[in-house]
């Protein structure tokens, strides 16, 4: 009897546990009849690059990142350079961006800027479907542009350049008409972010995007990947791809786990690869080399001591050897900027800034002392641990403060607490990193460093570089505006407001049976381009 | 006898309760609020409020300990705020992976350390048995991660025949099984060079009882005393660590799971703790202790069932 | 008596490895945190016995405060875990009674858990930091000193030698810390191997996870996630370190195996 019983609970117990784990598992293997590959093995393009293998390869690629997508919602300010230059591929707002860091027509056919800089005049492309095979329509593309401008948000506009739109309507003709509150000639280049989504979508957009791009979403499984696959109908040049598997990498050693991955043959495409990873991969995959259009900084938190010191950060800016950190992270082939502009920003971009601040130890030390730190003092820079060139770069830096005796405690964090701590938080020191354009205005690398910009992490203030900017955004001469922008510079170089050092080098690394990759002036990877040789 | 069985399954709900208890209290008592992450900065007192007595926020600590527990027993394991999506939701293909990872490897453990614990007692003291003992003494000493990196290497990086990207059940249960086959060869080794030892040991143990010198003596071949009576003792101890080393295996999965990328619960507790989002370290945290809980209730009720002369006391 | 194998082998590889571990303590050949632009990805070479890494750190240096860091961290946990453990278990296996009872059942319930796990955990409560981490571990390892200590003073509190000295009467805490413990150090010495392997493991582990230290600190964990990128074309990199962290876990573990063949206690 007492045998039986045992024997009866212990059976009980095994039972229960296996149904625990069998409901568990019951949510992940429901759907395995659904087969994602159905769709890549689909119909050639009808644009065939030179020769097809499928039956080697498929027609997909798996491309490595080095973060999450923050989130699938276009609209989403919060997103960082490495979601949407994923996002690019799935959404279009009425212009895109050109590889050359320009705009292009995307969703509208055309476009019209009045002279005053006040109203944009769009005419709708005939024949634009989004994914779901919906018409695009005149409904759509206002809705879309009054949710960036707030409309959905209790005002609050949801992309903050749309923060000087006064009103969005259409006209009789069916155009789309953005009318400013302000004149701003560098408008059409927030047009960019406003991606055109179905009307009345919602917050259902983060979950189920719809697009009107050269790929539809297929699935999305955080912090392992997303899927996107070809969409037939796309209005222009289709993708030569029938698919594109977008594999995350996050945390500490991503980096090495992607470079095992692309050895062994899991992944064939990764971009921003660390160059200290180069010789570990150049002789098995083709390595395309560009500069990063990114400029890595030592970002300051100039309201914290001691870094309220104009002194201290130029010592710093001194105490830094700007060539040398060229050397270690990015095999010297990185251009020392001096400035948040990139060479590749032709208009705006001011060499001589890069030699504002030559590596002077004496100097440093000297301004150090007068500002009453001849010992130097003890700082933490944080860093984003998915990046292995910030936090070399920091590594790095903390060794060059050490010789005017700054002791720098490299802290490296999580992406999503950098972002939610440090960019919205504004609770650093220092920190190593690199804030993206999501355009080739001036306008979105300088403004945000005016005192009540919200974006304005690194806390800086500035009578004058307030006004300066001020001007620059109104202004409706070019000439002008452009005078305005760099002077606007000078004066964060003159302050040190952080410390910009160099246009990182991009390394692309791809299956040397793969081409046709682009490089774009901004942050964007096109995979529609892309295909097999 | 049924009385003491009661008895143990009422002690293991208290211990899981105690269990939940402290993992509530835990991560009740971070400073912060959740609030703020979800409102930003620049929110106003009123909202706050609002969201505040929308979250529960503002009940005294123990009436939202057993409104959490409620919930976490109907399935609602709260709201991942940085992922924007329920709990459940989130880890329900973690779960999944994590025992996946944990069963392969399991199941890998018995299936070298059983024939080898056996082969190495039957040939006590000769070449085999002595290279078994170097053999596992070493192993035993790699740590899981640097298992996990000589097994990438040599299978990814040098053989070819294995790709450390994640596939999921969806692809097809065989791929995600033989997926799950390497990591889990990187969990397994170690512990299996410990159950090879304990294994090894314990026949040598049972051999030397008086039994199997009766048995011996009466002319039985060796072969058939192992199979008929040393085993069968001796397996004891063996199927004990076995189920006791489930624990051990869940935890090296955690470590493991990093150096593979597979998205499971280990994977998803370093991004969570990093990330600070508490809701889903508190849930992963629970899912972890049940299951070792639970796992060590079994080795406890296995170990009764088989010997008969433990009393239930 | 046969060769005790175990404990010469064991003894050896466990005072190299300490040599090693003491000798970056206080001296490295080079700086281990000085960059060089020159020596980057340095081959192995008499000036640099294991290369140089991404930026031209002295390979060997590193590895070498590394392992420094790892002992001491280790050896920290060690004290907190077995001191602890050794007061409590004492006192719980000599004195019994219902405290015992409730301590005990804490315990259990901590050892059950890995203690990996539980130090991600309590890390997450805590903050990183290497003394975070030192405090974490060895909270950790309390329990499992505890109930080693606790069993054989439960097996030792009946016998004679003790009876007698109750009867004398001796203090009860006198006869704990004087006449009892000094009898467990057998058992003691062998939990201390098994504990040791167990904290380097678990302090591997979390640095390897990036949890608790810097990129700056030169620890083997962290190292050898930085080294997984560079396997293909530079296994060393990641050989040198896999092969310091194992000879250290299989120096001691083999000394424990010998203690407790000679001294015929049971892990």
């Amino acid at each position: 009897m007492a045998q039986f019983a045992k024997k009866a609970l212990l059976l009980l117990v095994v039972f229960a546990l296996l149904l625990t784990s069998l409901c568990a598992c019951a949510g992940g293997t429901a759907e395995s009849t659904s087969e994602p590959t159905a769709a890549q093995s689909g119909e050639l393009p009808k644009t065939d690059p030179p020769t097809q293998e499928p039956a080697e390869h498929g027609n997909s690629v798996t491309v490595g990142i080095a973060q999450d997508l923050d989130s699938l919602d276009p609209h989403d300010s919060g997103v960082s350079a490495g979601t949407s230059e994923v996002l690019f591929n799935i959404f279009e707002g009425l212009v895109k961006a050109s590889p050359d860091g320009g705009v292009t027509p995307a969703v509208a056919s055309d476009y019209e800027v009045s002279p005053d800089g006040l109203t944009y005049t769009f005419t709708l492309r005939e024949g634009v479907t989004f994914h779901n095979g919906a018409q695009v329509t005149i409904e759509d593309v206002l809705y879309s542009l009054k949710r960036c401008a707030g409309s959905e948000n209790e005002g609050t506009p949801m992309i903050p350049a749309f923060s000087i739109v006064g009103d969005i309507s259409a006209d009789e003709e069916g155009h789309a008409v953005i009318t400013l509150s302000e004149p701003n000639l560098e408008f059409i280049y927030s047009v960019v972010e406003a991606a055109v989504i179905p009307a009345d979508s919602g917050d259902t957009i983060a979950t189920s995007p719809v697009g009107t791009g050269p790929f539809k979403f297929v699935s999305y499984t955080p912090q392992d990947s997303l899927v996107v696959e070809k969409y037939d109908s796309y209005w222009g040049a289709p993708a030569y791809l029938d698919g594109v598997t977008f594999r995350v990498f996050t945390g500490e050693s991503n980096t090495s786990a992607m470079v095992i991955a692309l050895q062994s043959g899991a992944l064939d495409l990764v971009i921003h690869m660390p160059s200290t990873f180069k010789s570990q991969v150049e002789d098995d995959f083709t390595v395309l080399e560009d500069t990063m259009k990114l400029v890595q900084a030592l970002y300051i938190n100039n309201a914290v001591k001691p870094f309220d010191d104009v002194r201290v950060r130029q010592a710093m800016y001194y105490a830094i050897d700007v060539p040398e950190l060229i050397q270690f992270v990015c095999d010297g082939a990185g251009v020392a900027t001096g400035t948040s502009m990139y060479p590749a920003q032709k208009r705006y971009f001011m060499p001589e800034l890069a030699e504002a601040y030559p590596h002077d130890v004496e100097k440093a030390r000297e301004l150090l002392a007068e500002a009453g730190y001849p010992d130097g003092f003890e700082m933490t820079i944080t860093a984003p641990n998915n990046y292995e060139q910030h936090i070399q770069a920091a590594e790095v830096i903390a060794e060059q403060l050490k010789a005017v005796g700054i002791t720098a405690r490299v802290e490296t964090i999580e992406w999503g607490a950098w972002v939610s701590d440090v960019y919205q938080g504004r609770d650093f020191e220092t920190s190593v990193c690199a804030i993206s354009a999501s355009d080739m205005s001036a306008r979105e690398m300088l403004v945000r460093y005016a005192s009540d910009n919200g974006k304005n992490f690194i806390n800086f203030s500035d009578a004058e570089y307030d006004d300066v900017v001020g001007r620059a955004q109104t202004t409706l001469d070019e000439s002008e505006q452009m005078e305005l922008y760099k002077r606007a510079e000078e004066i964060l170089s003159e302050q040190a407001a952080s410390l910009w050092l160099e246009d990182l080098c991009e390394l692309v690394v791809m299956d040397p049976k793969l081409d046709g990759f682009n490089f774009y002036c901004t942050y964007v990877l096109d995979m529609s381009t892309i295909h097999y040789k | 006898m049924a009385k003491a069985a009661v008895k143990r399954v009422a002690l293991l709900l208290a211990t899981l309760l105690l269990v939940t208890l402290l993992a509530y209290a835990a991560f009740s008592v971070i400073p912060g609020d959740p609030t703020h992450t979800i409102l930003g900065l620049d929110a106003t007192e009123e909202q706050i409020a609002a969201l505040r007595k929308e979250l529960g926020l503002d009940l005294p600590v123990w009436q939202r300990y057993v409104n959490w527990l409620t919930d976490f027993l109907h399935g609602d394991l709260g709201k991942s705020y940085k992922f924007n999506m329920p709990v459940a939701d989130l880890l329900a293909p973690r779960v999944q992976a994590t025992l996946t990872l944990t069963a392969v490897s399991f199941a890998l453990i018995v299936v070298i350390s059983i024939p080898l614990g056996i082969v190495a007692a039957r040939f006590r003291g000769g070449f085999v048995d002595r290279a078994i003992t170097v053999l596992t003494q070493v192993t035993m000493s790699i740590p899981n991660f640097i298992m996990g990196i000589g097994v990438m290497f040599l299978f990814a990086l040098v053989l070819h025949i294995f790709q450390p990207t994640y596939v999921s059940p969806e692809a097809g249960l065989a791929a995600h099984l033989w997926f799950m086959f390497f990591p889990a060869l990187a969990v397994a080794l170690p512990k299996s060079a410990m159950a090879v030892r304990l294994l090894r040991g314990a026949i040598l143990g049972e051999l030397d009882k008086d039994y199997v010198r009766t048995a011996y003596s009466k002319g039985n071949a060796t072969g058939a005393v192992l199979r008929r009576h040393v085993l069968r003792n001796a397996m004891i101890p063996v199927v004990t660590f076995l189920a006791m080393t489930i624990a051990d295996i869940v935890a090296a999965s955690i470590v493991v799971e990093q150096v593979f990328t597979i998205p499971g619960l280990g994977q998803m507790l370093i991004t969570c703790i990093g990330k600070r989002d508490y809701a889903v370290v508190q849930a992963i945290v629970v899912i972890l202790a049940v299951v070792v809980v639970g796992c060590n209730f079994l080795a406890d009720a296995l170990y009764r069932v088989m010997d008969p002369r433990i009393d239930g006391r | 008596m046969r060769k005790n194998w175990y404990l010469r082998i064991g003894g050896a590889l466990s005072l190299l490895m300490l040599i090693f571990c003491a000798v970056g303590l206080f001296w490295t050949p080079h700086d281990p945190s000085a960059i060089s632009a020159a020596d980057r990805y340095a081959l192995p070479s008499p000036a640099h016995l294991f290369g140089c890494d991404a930026l031209g750190r002295d390979i060997f240096s590193r590895v070498l405060q590394g392992a420094a860091a790892t002992l001491t961290i280790a050896l920290a946990v060690l004290a907190i875990g077995a001191v602890c453990g050794l007061v409590i278990g004492g006192l719980c296996g000599y004195f019994g009674g219902a405290a015992d009872a409730i301590v005990m059942r804490l315990c259990d319930a901590i050892a059950a858990f890995p203690s990996v796990l539980l130090a991600l955990v309590v890390m997450a409560l805590t903050g990183a930091g290497r003394y975070h981490l030192i405090f974490a571990l060895g909270v950790l390892f309390i329990p499992s000193f505890a109930r080693l200590v606790r069993g054989e003073f439960l097996r030792q509190r009946d016998l004679d030698y003790v009876k007698s000295a109750r009867l004398m009467g001796v203090s009860p805490l006198r006869i704990v810390f004087v006449h009892i413990l000094p009898n467990t150090f057998p058992v003691l010495l062998s939990g201390l191997t098994i504990g040791f392997n167990n904290a380097v493991l678990a302090e591997a582990s979390m640095s390897f996870l990036g949890i608790g230290v810097t990129p700056q600190d030169p620890s083997l964990g962290y190292m050898l996630s930085e080294a997984q990128g560079y396997l293909l074309k530079t296994p060393w990199y990641a050989g040198f370190l896999a092969l310091t962290t194992i000879l250290l876990i299989l120096g001691v573990g083999l000394l424990g195996e010998g203690i407790r063949s000679e001294t015929g206690v049971e892990a």
